[in-house]
């Protein structure tokens, strides 16, 4: 043995360590890879040994290899193997090379399940805090389901540092496995509170992150959060609940208003800077979400305003930039505040930090108005000059364009200045964005009819100009601009000066040395120009004129006939035989102009973007029906092809007719034209806007500058858009004194009354700055009856969306994790599923009973459900001080008798055989119809999830061989019927049943619910219930009530009806059981009239019922025991004929107790007290006899729990 | 300065290849930037969607990069490289890029108490070097009789070699991608 140890010693000299690889690998720097292969190799050898220590160091240089880019997949089982050793120092390797390498598709992480668990219950914190690190990073959704009960129950370890880990891990687990999360979530909850500042601030990072994705479910956090938020001082913690409050705020206005104000207080006070941004930016999100009828939150704004100013301010660039950002989301609601800050902006602009500019950039977005986009622009111009590096300048061009077109162009008063500017643009170098600006040019030359004839000059110089030509295909992207130069051109040819030197500049052969697409373009303008020229000549009577320029065409078209592109070839060659025609009929002298001009006659509509998509479906439009039913599979293939062929030929029978004469062209030109006036979707744009604009009085008398067209016409190669900055300044003033005079005539006028205001106020609001042209921005064509869009743009795969859950309501005991080796919790309470029935229950309980069950179970949802709304509502009311949330009795019993009126009118209206359906319809009260789908949506996620659960559970029944005996309730003979309600008191008017159950929750709260059914004739109202106190025992009453009073049922019971009120209960001690003995008062009423009755009852609340069934892990359970920390004490039964099965059953029916493990006739059972008592059941069963040892915390409550038992058990 | 990563830690699947290239895309991106300029750089198409940022620090030859998303404050990641700055060089007790190099899985472990599974676990220094110290004690005590010939053969062979290369010019990327594996 130790010779081994000694030669396993030795091996391993040779062997290489991590730090020998590494300096290897440095040491090869020219065959890396070789060498890398080769150490490979000897780890290959290495893994086959068996001693695990060379398998652990092998292991650890693979990981390194991973980060080197190596694949080590094919070592997965060795980790594994690694990842099972006992020493932690090997398992801590094992596990460092999973978390690299191991994912979803590693097929053999399945094997890793038991292991992991093994770690997790490891004695040892460390194993088990390496097994969570791992765990963290390959967790898959089987994982995640078989862990989770484990990771729980890690929750509450001793140790802090395994408490945070496990919190920390369930996001993961939430993640992959999202059914966790609901029974998961009231021990997070607790650990909110964790005192260790570590495990708290693990539990605030997961609720966030849960939150952040779907916030609406975690706002009965608020409270919880405000809290945390007013008394934490780690800044770290203070950060995540501060963005998650920024997170909420949207959803819930009044919480904003509550935030305000402790959050100024932070930003007053604290000195970490990122507290501040974030309290800045949550402040933000506040008043984003106040902005509407909140006006008086200026000082806040002000507040935030001022202190980004300071971050921008900063010296350190990232102050600056994350102020910038955060001045961006003011932007977006209160421009105002942030204009305040343009010189600021503008000097980030000049920043030589790229991000700090491109954010500046963003801000300035928002930022311009008509007064200073003029400004602005000019200032990004000269930037785009400077600019370096052609992504930054890319980004300044779009953003020049960005600016300028926001809004339907909503700044621009004069746009030849922006014609102006976009010809500017087009001379940068090699942008990428050519395209924008071409779009931007056809746009507005379409868009405003005053520009077109300035647009039509500015295009031509551009069409002239042939050195952007001449270099286009080196310059790819902006010859995108001679495309809408050359259509624009072509379309408003009527404003051209010099049409002829257009079209020449058209038909140079430098042309063709542009795309494809735009020499298209080219060609079917150079027509249009052509009919104009024709149209001119033949006016002027020039026939000469008119053949020279057809003689042009004639000449040049040819070369675009050549062209390599289809749709450049096919349209020059149609045109040429056009012209070739009109050559003709100009030589015997006919006049063509006017057929010519025939073809481009009508006018384009802009239409909008999603015009097409907002047409509505006529009525009795089935797009989806078939026109023919479609042919049967065989025939479809025979069919297909003949099809095609038939298509084909249809094409080819319509030979084109380039030579058609024009008299059928334009006849049918006619025809479309006509057919557009007759339909209603080629509405012409209402002339409205602009006509109004110009019947405004006063409107007229503003002066339209002139502009001297002939001086950017001459000099086209010099920058012309500052001549615009200049007269338009003046074109203002003179407006100014224009309006001053005006108003003064008006004073003269109106002076009799009025006293005379100081002169005139040189104020110059964007308001009084009318557009230099009669602008007439045509809106964008829309069908009428456009319906409204309704986008949903969530993406359904989103893996958050499964997490969205509403976590207020209660837990239903099918939803528990599934806990492997046992599973009789199910059997016990009747979970709250209807849709997935247990067999024997429906069978064999009376409908009835069944009916209760379920009305108890949505009762108390609903309690549950207005209780936390209550709780927020109630905190939110308060006034902002009071940090604290109010005591839970009151609202608690306020919901409780609210929901109870809620059932009574619901059972006002219930039929005595309704359906399930209905039953379900109604459980959702109106209010809340987003919870509704919620709730149905998750429905089905349960039922699914069940529907897995089940073959799961099956298969590992079978594996299982070690396993003990399954005690499912399927298999033997059926439990009796039983019911959890016994009987309180009863008379001649009413019978009384109650049941009590406690949560575990709330740890002195349980709920007593009380069927009352009416046994008599009369009508029975004014019921009230109340109880005499005990000091242990209080009945929660509504606030401001006495001890004295008693609380009314919330409904009235009709002659043979029974219905169900609660009664929420506080109770100090839980582990002896108690009495209280009440009065029912209630006034019958029947046709004689009324009489004042009463019933008395005794209350009984036995220990059990503060038991809260609790299943639990074999393996807690084992250790559990181990612990010592328990009392024990035991019973013994005789003469019991039952089978175990069934009093099993009946001992989780009606003590709330779950089956752990069961042997033979021996089983381990577990429940837990609403306290947190664990109490644990050895239950065995002899000849005729039962044999129960219990231990439990606490020793009183084991031996009431115990003779509680021994009475249930004597009965069977 | 070739952007040999020294430690690379992501918590989101990415296959080898791809995890080399952005790193490698990621060095390229850092490195061109000035010391004088802000800290963040946004992501972009390298790990997708614009939600994430790069969030780095250089200290001498070394750079520290974290990706993280939107939830995560900007400012509160750079606090937090320098707390695991600072734990490396409590742990190695002054860290140099040697140190790194040669104790790839010792640095594993430490991040592994910072970040886990893409989330911040600890901020708190001491927690942190409290915790690495018990592991590592606890290693040791592991160790025992039969690791001690091992280390003594690392130092022998330490010995045996002629130079330990003394100039650490060569690499400095150290990518962590924390937040990914949260928001896939």
């Amino acid at each position: 043995m130790a010779l081994k140890m000694v030669k396993g010693s030795i091996d391993r000299m040779f062997d290489k360590n991590l730090q020998d690889l590494v300096r290897g690998i440095r040491n090869h720097k020219e065959d890396e890879a070789k060498y890398i292969s080769q150490c490979i190799d000897e780890i290959k050898q290495e893994l086959k040994q068996d001693s695990i220590a060379v398998k652990a160091n092998a292991v650890c240089k693979l990981t390194y290899l991973q980060m080197l880019g190596y694949d080590i997949s094919w070592a997965a089982f060795n980790i594994i193997e690694v990842m099972s050793a006992s020493k932690f120092t090997f398992k801590r390797i094992g596990y460092l090379a999973a978390s690299q390498c191991f994912h979803e598709g590693t097929d053999v992480i399945m094997l890793t399940t038991n292991q992991i668990r093994k770690d997790l219950s490891s004695p040892s914190q460390y194993d088990t805090g390496v097994a969570l690190t791992g765990l963290s990073c390959f967790v898959t959704p089987d994982l995640a389901r078989d862990l989770a009960n484990d990771i729980m129950t890690l929750m509450s370890h001793t140790k802090p540092y395994i408490r945070k880990k496990a919190v920390l891990i369930m996001y993961k687990v939430f993640l992959k496995y999202p059914e966790s999360l609901r029974p998961a979530f009231p021990r997070l909850k607790e650990k909110l509170e964790d005192p260790d500042p570590g495990v708290q601030s693990a539990a605030v990072n997961v609720i966030c992150e849960l939150a952040r994705r779907n916030p609406k479910n975690y706002l009965s956090l608020a409270p919880l959060f405000f809290k945390l938020m007013t008394s934490s001082t780690n800044n770290w913690v203070l950060i995540k609940i501060i963005k998650l409050f920024g997170a909420l705020t949207p959803l819930e206005p009044r919480l904003g208003k509550k935030l305000i104000e402790p959050l100024t207080n932070l930003i007053h006070s604290t000195s970490a800077m990122s507290l501040l941004y974030e309290c800045v930016n949550t402040v933000i999100a506040v008043l984003i979400s106040l902005s509407s009828g909140m006006p008086n939150h200026s000082a806040s704004i002000q507040l935030c305003v001022q202190k980004l100013r300071i971050l921008i301010e900063d010296s350190d660039q990232n102050l600056k930039y994350l102020g910038l950002l955060a001045m961006s989301k003011i932007l977006r609601t209160h421009p105002k505040s942030v204009q305040a800050h343009k010189d600021l902006v503008l000097q980030c602009l000049d920043d030589k930090d790229e991000s700090i500019r491109l954010r500046a950039l963003d801000l300035l977005y928002g930022m311009v108005s008509k007064k200073n986009l003029v400004e602005i622009v000019k200032k990004l111009m000269s930037h785009v000059d400077k600019a370096e590096g052609t992504t930054y300048r890319d980004e300044l061009l779009t953003k020049i364009i960005d600016i300028c077109s926001q809004c339907n162009y909503q700044h621009i008063t004069n746009f030849q200045w922006y014609i102006s500017v976009l010809v500017e643009l087009t001379r940068l170098e090699g942008t990428r964005h050519g395209h924008l600006i071409a779009a931007q040019m056809l746009d507005v030359a379409i868009r405003v009819k005053a520009i077109r004839k300035f647009a039509v000059s500015q295009m031509s110089a551009l069409l002239d100009r042939a050195h952007l030509v001449a270099s286009s295909t080196q310059r790819n992207g902006i010859c995108e601009v001679l495309y809408a130069a050359a259509w624009i051109c072509g379309e408003f040819s009527e404003h051209l000066q010099e049409p002829q030197q257009t079209l020449e500049a058209m038909l140079r052969p430098k042309v063709t040395t542009l795309p494809g697409h735009i020499q298209a373009v080219y060609v079917q303008n150079v027509v249009k120009l052509y009919a104009a020229i024709l149209q001119q000549r033949e006016q002027a009577a020039e026939p000469e004129a008119a053949q020279d320029v057809t003689q042009l065409m004639v000449e040049r078209l040819p070369q675009f006939v050549q062209s390599a592109d289809l749709e450049v070839q096919e349209r020059a060659s149609c045109i040429l035989q056009l012209v070739k025609h009109i050559q003709k009929l100009q030589a015997k002298d006919v006049p063509v102009a006017e057929e010519v001009s025939a073809l481009f006659a009508g006018e384009l509509n802009p239409v909008a973007p999603k015009a097409q998509k907002k047409v509505p479906v006529p009525e009795g439009l089935d797009l989806d029906a078939w026109i023919n039913e479609p042919p049967s599979d065989s025939e479809s293939e025979d069919e297909k092809p003949k099809a095609i062929f038939h298509e084909e030929e249809q094409r080819h029978g319509k030979p084109r007719q380039p030579e058609a004469d024009e008299e059928e062209l334009a006849r049918r030109r006619e025809a479309r034209k006509q057919e557009q006036a007759n339909n209603p979707f080629y509405i012409k744009s209402s002339p409205s806007p602009q006509k109004r604009y110009q019947d405004l009085p006063g409107v007229e008398h503003i002066p339209v500058v002139q502009i001297d067209l002939s001086v950017p016409l001459k000099v086209p190669g010099m920058p012309v858009s500052d001549q615009y900055v200049k007269l338009e300044e003046e074109r203002r003033h003179r407006q100014r004194l224009e309006k001053d005079r005006k108003k003064k005539k008006k004073k003269d006028k109106e002076r009799k009354g009025k006293p005379r205001r100081r002169g005139s106020l040189h104020t110059e609001s964007d308001e009084d700055i009318a557009p230099a042209q009669q602008v007439d921005i045509v809106t964008e064509e829309m069908p009428e009856n456009a319906l409204p869009s309704d986008e949903d743009d969530k993406d359904p795969n989103d893996p958050y969306r499964a997490l969205d859950i509403d976590l207020d309501r209660p837990l239903a005991d099918s939803e528990k994790l599934p806990v492997q080796k046992h599973r009789n919790a199910d059997t016990s309470k009747s979970p709250e599923k209807e849709d997935v029935p247990v067999k024997e229950r429906k069978i064999k309980k009376p409908k009835k009973k069944e009916k209760k069950h379920k009305e108890k179970e949505r009762e108390k949802k609903k309690g549950k459900e207005e209780k936390v709304g209550e709780d927020l509502d109630f905190w939110l009311s308060t006034t902002p001080l009071s940090a604290v949330p109010p005591a839970p009795e009151e609202p608690g019993a306020n919901a409780v008798i609210a929901a109870a009126q809620e059932e009574g009118e619901e059972a006002r209206r219930e039929e005595p055989g309704d359906e399930e359906e209905e039953d379900e319809d109604e459980r959702d009260p109106e209010k809340k119809p987003s919870k509704h789908k919620k709730k149905k949506h998750k429905k089905e996620k349960e039922e699914r999830s069940k529907d897995k659960k089940k073959p799961k559970k099956k298969k590992s029944a079978s594996d299982g061989a070690a396993e003990p005996v399954e005690n499912g309730a399927l298999d033997e003979d059926p439990l009796p019927p039983m019911s959890s309600y016994c009987l309180l008191a009863e008379n001649s008017y009413i019978k009384m049943t109650y049941d009590i159950q406690g949560s575990l929750q709330k740890d002195s709260q349980v709920t007593v619910s009380v069927v009352l059914e009416n046994q008599s004739n009369s009508f029975l109202k004014n019921m009230e219930l109340s109880v005499l106190d005990s000091l242990n025992t209080k009945l929660a009453r509504p606030e401001g009530s006495s001890v004295h009073d008693g609380v009314p049922v919330p409904f009235q019971l009709p002659p043979g009806v029974s219905n169900e009120a609660q009664f929420v209960f506080t109770i100090r001690s839980i582990v002896t059981a108690q009495k209280l003995k009440g009065t029912l008062s209630f006034i019958a009423k029947d046709d004689e009239g009324s009489t004042h009755e009463k019933l008395d009852f005794q209350l009984h609340f036995s220990c059990t019922s503060y038991l809260v069934t609790t299943p639990c892990y074999s393996d807690a359970f084992a250790k559990l025991l181990e612990s010592g920390d328990l009392s024990m004490s035991s019973i013994k039964v005789d003469g019991i004929s039952m089978s175990f099965q069934n009093l099993l059953a009946k001992i989780c029916f009606h003590h709330h107790f779950s089956v752990v493990e069961r042997v033979d006739s021996c089983a381990s059972m577990y429940s837990r007290s609403i306290q947190g008592h664990h109490v644990c059941l050895l239950v065995k069963k002899g000849d005729k006899s039962v044999s129960v040892d219990g231990k439990c915390s606490d020793a009183a409550l084991l031996g009431s729990l115990l003779e509680e038992l021994k009475a249930t058990l004597a009965q069977c | 300065n070739h952007g040999k990563p020294r430690l690379v830690r992501f918590y989101q699947r990415f296959p080898e290849e791809i995890q080399q290239q952005i790193v490698r895309e990621t060095f390229h991106l850092v490195l061109k930037r000035d010391d004088n300029i802000c800290n963040f750089l946004e992501g972009g198409s390298l790990i997708g969607g614009s939600d994430y940022k790069l969030i780095y620090r250089h200290y001498a030859t070394l750079y520290f990069v974290f990706c993280v998303d939107s939830s995560e404050s900007e400012l509160g990641i750079l606090d937090l490289i320098q707390v695991f700055v600072e734990t490396l060089d409590k742990c190695f007790e002054n860290v140099c890029e040697l140190d790194l190099i040669f104790h790839m899985d010792k640095v594993h472990y430490i991040l592994q108490e910072v970040v886990m599974g893409g989330m911040v676990l600890e901020t708190n220094m001491n927690e942190i070097v409290a915790q690495i110290e018990a592991q590592n004690r606890l290693e040791k005590s592991e160790g025992g009789l039969s690791a001690a010939p091992a280390r003594a053969v690392s130092a022998v062979k330490n010995i045996n070699l002629p130079e330990i290369p003394r100039n650490i010019n060569i690499g400095d990327l150290n990518i962590k991608v924390p937040n990914l594996s949260q928001f896939v």
